[in-house]
């Protein structure tokens, strides 16, 4: 909860949904500048607010199918600083690597895809709205485990101890060394050995901070490592 | 010749003739000629008796009264020779042989009327009560005379008395009762042989004029493959109903109901108490039932396959497999919904088949395009030894396979490896 008062761009077509986000935010000392219901609705109002983080569903009208992810797209395309929350009810592990291959322009701000499942935590929900808006990436769990089974990454996983995995886990959803620490409930220090060491094994050069995110994530799907 | 057994009287009399008359085939065409005849005597006894009542220029009469009787009943006769035929023909074609679909009343009629199967049946009942059935009452007396010609003498014997039969009684001697045995004992197969070969040709004709064209039938298959896959595609729509239904209302509600909870576990963050526990453990009941719901709908249409098409939609099925798969799938354009969710539950299918029963350290699953259609193929490293019959789902995979046109195949020898092979068309035949 670094900064407050962040300025949102919500973009959600259940009403119940739209008002509830905007009451939680708000909560946190967040302001809504715009909540709208379509996607085009959602590119206008950025034009317009130029917010700090956009918050916004896959699927809405008109054809209730991934319009919010589309508009992610044209929107980041235009503004690649812009820090964007993509809401979906599918794990779609399809949707989320779309996402970070426009993360893998230069100069991109934060970028993060979480199933809906999550507003509920809602501290948790509004730390991760916060850690976008401060340039980081954030990736859902359930995703995470997905791409860890990918074929591409079963080789090379098996190298890697039990709790290299967990840590290696953790890293790919987006946390910090000091949230994989007290999630593991282990020393940071310990985080960080482990963690030089999925590097070695996975002959990946270690980057600080968000590049080591995107790193993790481009070795998991495959591309370039 | 002994491996099958012959479907009507031509096969049956081609058999070895101890086989032939050993079998049902001279009964069961003695029955077929006989129900024959039973169907006609009525009608024509009530036009005899019209025909004595009319006295003068009686047959010109009775014979009038027989086209328009065979007019009339032209079409439930056929129906009812279609039924007869079984008796005969164990492969006959029971299907009459016009459009389903006609319309009702008087325009109904007109259809009838305008198609050939009609005067079809109407040429065979002329033939049938002209000819097959007097022909075949001939032929039925004298079998059913010939069966019952030694019951007389026996009779006779066996109550040893002339006075039934007259003066003229069996008096012709020892000679005469063998030489009427040995003609009684030569004549049997023969009528056998007869009835046999009248009842085949009858059923050969009737075959002929009622059983559907092959043009008519062509066009009646088309209708059905139509008509599936049109069952399929409609199937597919309402199963994107369902998804977008349990997505845009309870999974929704869900969603707002974990986040209400959420907000109400804020509000009554370090109150006294068990109110705040209470809270949290319903909001995590919320969030396992969403998890769950999200399972369902996944399992009834994917929205990745809706939006992404078939690879992506495969590549979220390896995800959830507990053996690594490799997907490689490249189509140059996306096939029909329909062809589509038809692949992907069967890329599913068979990976669940794969994990549960091959014993696989790894499975492939790979995508082309092929000739007119496309080729995708899951193969695996298992033990081999799949058949379809036994597992159900396979059985189930090919019919949803031939429901869009595609076939399925299986190569999975004892040892492995095991491969199970697709074929669709891009396109459901509209």
């Amino acid at each position: 909860m670094a900064d407050t008062g962040l300025t949102v761009v919500l973009a959600e077509d259940a009403v119940l949904l739209r008002a509830g986000l905007a009451e939680l935010l708000g909560h946190f000392g967040h302001r809504v500048v715009a909540a709208v219901s379509d996607a085009r609705a959602l590119i206008d109002a950025v034009e317009e607010h130029r917010p700090d983080v956009v918050v916004t569903d896959v699927r809405m009208p008109p054809g209730y199918s991934d319009e919010g992810l589309r508009a992610t797209m044209t929107l980041l395309n235009r503004h690649p600083g812009l820090n964007v929350l993509v809401l979906s009810q599918y794990v779609a592990t399809a949707y989320a690597l779309e996402l970070l291959d426009s993360e893998r322009h230069e100069a991109s701000g934060g970028l993060g895809y979480l199933l809906k499942d999550r507003v509920g935590a809602v501290a948790d929900f509004v730390d991760a709205v916060e850690r976008i808006a401060a340039g980081d990436t954030v990736i859902d769990p359930e995703v995470v485990r997905h791409l860890l089974r990918r074929e591409r990454a079963a080789e090379p996983l098996q190298r890697l101890t039990a709790r290299e995995r967990e840590v290696l886990a953790l890293m790919a959803e987006g946390r910090t060394n000091a949230a994989i620490a007290s999630e593991l409930f282990v020393s940071e220090a310990a985080v960080a050995k482990n963690i030089g060491s999925i590097f070695t094994k996975l002959r990946l050069c270690a980057p600080q901070g968000n590049r080591r995110v995107l790193a993790v994530l481009a070795y998991l799907r495959g591309g370039a490592a | 010749m002994a491996a099958a057994s012959p479907t009507n009287p031509w096969q049956a009399m081609a058999t070895r003739p101890w086989r032939f008359l050993a079998s049902g085939w001279p009964w069961r065409s003695l029955a077929y000629l006989a129900a024959g005849v039973l169907v006609v005597v009525p009608p024509l006894a009530l036009l005899r008796a019209a025909a004595v009542a009319g006295g003068g220029g009686a047959y010109v009469a009775g014979a009038a009264a027989v086209l328009v009787f065979c007019l009339v009943a032209a079409v439930p006769l056929a129906a009812l020779e279609r039924r007869r035929l079984k008796l005969v023909d164990r492969a006959a074609l029971l299907l009459p042989p016009r459009h389903p679909s006609a319309p009702k009343g008087l325009r109904r009629l007109r259809a009838r009327l305008a198609e050939p199967a009609t005067w079809r049946e109407f040429g065979y009942a002329v033939l049938f009560v002209t000819v097959l059935a007097p022909g075949s009452a001939v032929i039925v007396l004298f079998a059913f005379g010939l069966l019952l010609a030694p019951v007389g003498p026996v009779l006779v014997l066996a109550l040893d008395t002339g006075d039934l039969l007259g003066e003229g009684g069996p008096d012709g001697g020892a000679l005469g009762v063998v030489l009427a045995v040995c003609c009684w004992l030569v004549l049997l197969p023969l009528t056998a042989y007869l009835v046999a070969g009248f009842a085949a040709a009858q059923a050969a004709l009737a075959r002929l004029l009622l059983a559907p064209a092959a043009a008519t039938l062509a066009t009646r298959m088309r209708e059905v493959t139509r008509s599936r896959a049109r069952l399929v595609d409609a199937f597919e729509i309402e199963r994107s109903r369902i998804e977008r239904d349990l997505h845009d209302g309870a999974q929704q509600r869900l969603v707002a109901l974990t986040m209400t909870l959420g907000l109400a576990e804020l509000k009554l963050a370090g109150a006294e108490g068990d109110v705040p526990s209470l809270v949290t453990r319903a909001r995590t009941e919320a969030e396992a039932v969403l998890g769950e719901l999200r399972e369902l709908i996944r399992g009834i249409h994917p929205r990745v396959l809706t939006d992404r098409g078939i690879e992506a939609a495969v590549l979220e099925l390896t995800d959830r497999c507990p053996i690594p798969v490799r997907v490689g799938i490249r189509l140059p354009q996306r096939p029909a919904h329909a062809v589509e969710a038809v692949t992907y539950f069967a890329v599913s299918e068979a990976l669940a088949n794969v994990v549960k029963h091959s014993g696989a350290s790894r499975a492939e699953v790979t995508g082309h395009q092929a000739g007119t259609g496309l080729v995708v193929t899951i193969t695996d490293d298992g033990k081999g030894g799949a058949a379809p019959e036994t597992g159900t789902g396979l059985q189930g995979l090919a019919d949803r396979v031939a429901a869009v046109c595609g076939t399925l195949s299986l190569s999975s020898p004892p040892g492995g490896p095991t491969v199970l092979r697709l074929e669709l068309p891009w396109r459901t035949p509209d």
